[in-house]
């Protein structure tokens, strides 16, 4: 459902839209039969010359019935959507593989500010590359992001990813995320952060190997061959 | 225009005075405000340690002898609304200024512990806790204030004889205002 | 008891001419204060909606001067959705559904002759319309007015070098905490109301339903506004005296100031859903000519409802920051309260079953609250759970989920019931085609913006940002941005219809009798208008409200108030 409107381009992007459409199915199942039967209902017991309504109380076993039952398939509906809920979530936003790189993001009214590990893949060094606006990650890579505000909440949400997460003042909240697909795509602020709030938009640039690897040596071309081991590309 | 009451409030479907029953509302709301802040100040203060080396500036004696102030007032309350119930619509009265008087020594010790506690250097701004102490016992003595003021007024209807039924009225808003104070005490000025 | 005291009852009162201050303004006849909330609502309706349709201009065609406005700003942008989102909660949702109609139909309903406290019913009204004059100042002070959002989420909301609107935050809460307090006057007086001063012999499951919703919707209201009052001030202090409760740097922290606010916010939600699921009650069994399917079930699940209210808060806080494993808990009550709420809607549903259905204007709006407030309850689902959150999370989603409940909630449960009680409020009759043209004026134009807006959501567009076209990504959904403002511009269009058929029927529509609904609840045993103290002799009640149709009576209805 998700994907015809926006690619994904993460590990987890498809486990989320594959819940959607779990979701869709349970409740469009329910949706469609209880305006199905409005509208008949409607329609049924229209006025008529002559016909009275019934009288019936709804208290009756044999009436309550009609309540119990569907209510209970509700139930069982709601237990499947709470299991595949409880899975995504634990995957996207509890469990955290090992990262092969960090990268530090800081949310501030109203830029983003990237900090790249840089050729040596460590965080902290000196060949960090920092970019603001823009950040670059490799296709097939786990990567941690370390998300810092230095002012008001943020809210750091690369939608192709289907990831969203607060930035909170005087916090360093840590998440994963995996990119799988080449491209270029929009980075939002998805909180409400003031007058800018609508211009903190960003990119996000995910590269092959070889993309990626030209773009460092673009950036840092001095540390880069400083750096004397080969970085695995993939894991 | 001279406000006649409506049918509607001599009425008692729930067995209750009117009058009480409102009360027992209000005071189920302001509950939850108190509830709302202190919940808030327990949660902070749990997750703060440092807040125990703050707490320790607080005076206990003072908080400990205001305690014992509005108890006392409480009693002189519930001897007032003993007093109107038998119809002696003066000696409530006089009971009730003694709460009056409770309530305005309570104050005047509040003010004093305030001046004290300013002067040291500790402030509204001066750290969360600090922040929570005096917006936690200003927002009681605010209801204090306020307790005071419609003590005074319904001590001078209930001089005349009138009214009577608003001394238990007042007093259970008196009671409620002492027990977010024996709350208050224990998390602000004991636990260090 | 009450029926033997005749001796002060106000309808004994000779008729002596009031004033018009007395009359109009410093009444403490509830019916009057009903009508001061409804219209300041209305009026505080129109501004909203005037908003709504400025800042869909502006996301239609950023950057062109919007007719009736001109240049939107993007501070101005902030300020308007903010605003347009807090008037259409707490001065419209609020005083309409909750006092407007609580006011007029408790003591008719409950057959009383006003409230019990009449003076701090006032007292309440009073305090609201200052909180809407504070509000309504906001706007125009130095700085502009609030635009951190109606949930005003600190340190933004906190410190005036964040949000760059020093008065207008400060003017903002100020008005929220009154509103806040004038409310809980109002509950108390509801609640203590409907508890003490039922006609004789109407006992407890013989109140009519959209009173025992609105008293629920109070208590709800009292129970979880508290902390948020509390925070409230906490909030005040932080902005003007220094304080640092939600301030990281100092040692508070923004993420309290979240869960106060939606322990009051999801609550509230249902705080506005209940008195609308009462008015709605009541209009289908009386054009269904139906008994209510299962009163006592329905009266059980309402609580059932408020109960599990308190317990979903944090759904809203997905992804805040806080403990990842509290949103499995969060994720679970949330799916759970969709079972009280599918057993409403399934009652009511059930409740057509067997009847005889006229499609009166009232009741087409009350079906249409159905048929529509299901599409946003399902919406809600995908939110509940957590994993799909993280994507649909302050997107248009939610925003089209929310509107396709609020919209119902506010908007067509307020036609609803005024298109019903219209005839008991002013004596005259609405005009039933103008009625039914602006019924599908409003409602056709209401489903296809939000229907569109759901797939803008879907595809990725965030809330609150003036400016969608210079996102590359979201740029191709102009066309569809364009469609929902259109037809919002119709959808407003329509209301016109409405207006004009609304005073021209107050003035010159056709006489009403007392009961023209042939409707079973006390107040339509009352004269059209009812006059000061609503009966010469108060009513005693012998029945449940909802006998329609009973075997072997000849009429279809057998009113509260006829013995027998
Ligand atoms: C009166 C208004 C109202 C109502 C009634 C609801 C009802 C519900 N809401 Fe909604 N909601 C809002 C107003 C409302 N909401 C607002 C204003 C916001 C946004 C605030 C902001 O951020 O500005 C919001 C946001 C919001 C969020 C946060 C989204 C986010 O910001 O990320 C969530 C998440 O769980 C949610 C869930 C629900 C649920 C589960 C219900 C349930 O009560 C719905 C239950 C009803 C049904 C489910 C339909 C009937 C049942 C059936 C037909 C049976 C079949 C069902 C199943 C199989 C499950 N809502
Ligand atoms: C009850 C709640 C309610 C209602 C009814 C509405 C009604 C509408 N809303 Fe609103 N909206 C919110 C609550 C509501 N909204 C909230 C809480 C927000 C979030 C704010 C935030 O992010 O902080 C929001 C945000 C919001 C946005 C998001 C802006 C953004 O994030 O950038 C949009 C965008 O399209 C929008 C559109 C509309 C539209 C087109 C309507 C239309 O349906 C409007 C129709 C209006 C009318 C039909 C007028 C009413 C007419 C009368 C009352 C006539 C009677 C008068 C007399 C008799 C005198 N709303
Ligand atoms: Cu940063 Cu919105
Ligand atoms: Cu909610």
């Amino acid at each position: 459902m998700i994907e015809s409107l926006v690619p994904a381009a993460s590990s987890y992007a498809a486990d989320i839209d594959a819940l959607f459409t779990l979701i869709f199915v349970f409740v469009g199942f329910w949706l469609i039969l209880c305006e199905g039967l409005f509208f008949w209902l409607i329609w049924r017991f229209r006025k008529k010359e002559g016909a009275r309504g019934q009288y019936i109380t709804g208290e009756l076993k044999s009436e309550t019935r009609w309540i119990t039952y569907p209510h209970l398939l509700v139930l069982v509906c709601d237990l499947f959507i709470v299991v595949g809920a409880v899975k995504v979530w634990y995957d996207v936003k509890q469990y955290l593989p090992p990262a092969e790189e960090t990268v530090r993001i800081v949310s501030q009214q109203w830029a983003w500010t990237f900090v790249h590990a840089g050729p040596d893949g460590l965080l902290g060094t000196t060949d960090d590359i920092t970019k603001v606006n823009e950040l670059h990650v490799q296709v097939d890579r786990t990567y941690h992001y370390k998300l810092e505000s230095t002012d008001v909440l943020h809210s750091f949400s690369v939608p192709v990813f289907r990831l969203k997460q607060d930035a909170v003042p005087g916090r360093v909240i840590t998440g994963w995320f995996r990119p799988t697909q080449a491209g270029e795509w929009d980075i939002q602020c998805a909180e409400i952060c003031g007058i800018g709030h609508g211009l903190m938009g960003a990119r996000i640039y995910i590269e092959t190997p070889a993309q990626h690897a030209a773009w460092l040596m673009q950036e840092s071309p001095i540390s880069i061959a400083a750096v004397t081991r080969t970085r695995p590309a993939e894991e | 225009m001279a406000f006649a009451r409506p049918i509607s409030t001599t009425r008692s479907t729930a067995g209750m005075p009117t009058g009480r029953l409102a009360v027992w509302w209000v005071i189920a709301s302001e509950v939850v405000i108190f509830g709302g802040l202190l919940a808030s100040y327990i949660m902070h203060r749990l997750a703060h340690d440092a807040w125990t080396a703050q707490a320790a500036h607080t005076n206990m004696w003072i908080g400990a002898f205001n305690t014992l102030v509005l108890l006392t007032s409480s009693l002189s309350a519930v001897l007032a609304h003993k007093a109107a119930e038998e119809g002696d619509g003066a000696r409530a009265a006089k009971l009730l200024c003694a709460t009056i008087g409770g309530g305005l020594l309570f104050l005047c010790v509040k003010a004093f512990e305030w001046t004290i506690e300013i002067t040291a250097g500790f402030t509204l701004q001066s750290s969360t806790f600090w922040s929570f102490y005096y917006t936690a016992s200003g927002l009681h003595a605010a209801h204090i204030i306020a307790g005071v003021i419609i003590l005074a007024f319904v001590a001078s209807t209930a001089r005349k004889n009138l009214e009577l039924h608003r001394v238990e009225l007042i007093g259970l808003y008196w009671h409620f205002v002492d027990v977010i104070w024996i709350f208050l005490f224990p998390l602000l000025y004991i636990a260090k | 008891m009450a029926d033997t005291v005749p001796a002060f009852a106000h309808g004994a009162h000779p008729h002596h001419e009031v004033s018009f201050w007395s009359k109009y303004v410093f009444s403490t006849d509830h019916k009057m204060i009903a009508m001061q909330y409804m219209f300041t609502g209305l009026f505080m309706g129109l501004i909203g909606g005037y908003f709504a349709y400025v800042f869909r201009m502006q996301l239609a065609f950023p950057g062109v001067a919007v007719p009736g406005f001109g240049l939107v700003s993007p501070a101005e942008y902030n300020a308007l959705v903010t605003n347009h989102g807090t008037i259409m909660i707490f001065w419209v949702a609020m005083p309409v559904l909750l006092a407007a109609f609580g006011n007029f139909l408790i003591p008719l309903m409950l057959g009383c002759d006003d409230m019990v406290f009449p003076r701090i019913n006032r007292l309440s009204y009073q305090l609201f319309l200052l909180s809407a004059i504070i509000l309504v100042i906001s706007f125009f002070v130095p700085g502009g007015g609030f635009g951190g959002a109606w949930t005003a989420y600190p340190p933004l909301s906190a410190k005036a070098e964040y949000s760059l609107t020093p008065l207008g935050s400060t003017l903002w809460l100020v008005a929220v905490t009154f509103e806040f307090i004038a409310f809980l006057l109002g509950g108390i007086n509801f609640v203590t109301t409907v508890m003490n001063s039922r006609a004789p012999g109407m006992k407890m499951y013989d109140i009519p339903m959209v009173v025992w919703m609105i008293v629920v919707a109070s208590i709800l209201f009292m129970a979880s506004v508290g902390p948020l009052i509390a925070g409230a001030i906490m909030l005040l202090m932080d902005q003007n005296l220094g304080t640092a409760f939600y301030d990281p740097d100092r040692g508070g922290d923004p993420i309290l100031w979240q869960h106060l606010f939606w322990f009051f916010g999801h609550p509230e939600v249902y705080v506005v859903l209940l008195p609308t699921l009462g008015i709605v009650a009541e209009i289908i069994t009386v054009f269904a000519r139906k008994k209510l399917f299962a009163y006592k079930t329905v009266l059980y699940t309402v609580f059932g409802t408020a109960v599990l209210s308190f317990t979903v808060w944090a759904h809203h806080q997905f992804v805040a920051g806080i403990d990842p494993r509290m949103a499995h808990i969060f994720t679970i009550t949330t799916l759970l309260i969709s079972i009280p709420i599918a057993e409403l809607m399934f009652v009511y549903i059930a409740t057509l079953y067997g009847g005889s259905i006229t499609l009166t204007t009232p009741m087409l709006w009350a079906l249409s609250f159905i048929a529509t407030f299901l599409i946003g309850g399902v919406t809600g689902i995908f939110l509940g759970a957590s994993g799909t959150d993280i994507y649909l999370h302050d997107t248009y989603f939610v925003l089209a989920h929310f509107h396709y409940t609020f919209f119902p909630i506010t908007i067509i449960g307020f036609f609803a019931g005024i298109t019903y009680w219209f005839p008991k409020m002013f004596g005259r009759m609405l005009d039933e085609r103008l009625g039914k043209i602006h019924f599908w004026g409003t409602i056709i134009p209401f489903n296809i913006i939000f229907l569109t807006l759901f797939v803008v959501g879907l595809g990725g567009q965030h809330r609150r940002i003036y400016d969608y076209t210079q996102f590359p990504d979201l740029a191709r959904f102009q066309d569809l941005r364009v469609l929902a403002t259109v037809w919002l511009v119709l959808m407003l269009g329509f209301q016109v219809v409405f207006i004009y058929n609304f005073f021209r029927s107050m003035a010159r529509g056709e006489k009403a009798s007392n009961n023209p609904w042939k409707a079973n609840t006390l107040e339509w045993s009352a004269a059209s208008p009812p006059p000061h103290g609503n009966w010469s002799e108060l009513p005693t009640a012998y029945r449940g409200p909802y006998e329609y149709s009973v075997p072997g009576r000849e009429e279809d209805y057998w009113p509260q108030n006829v013995p027998g």
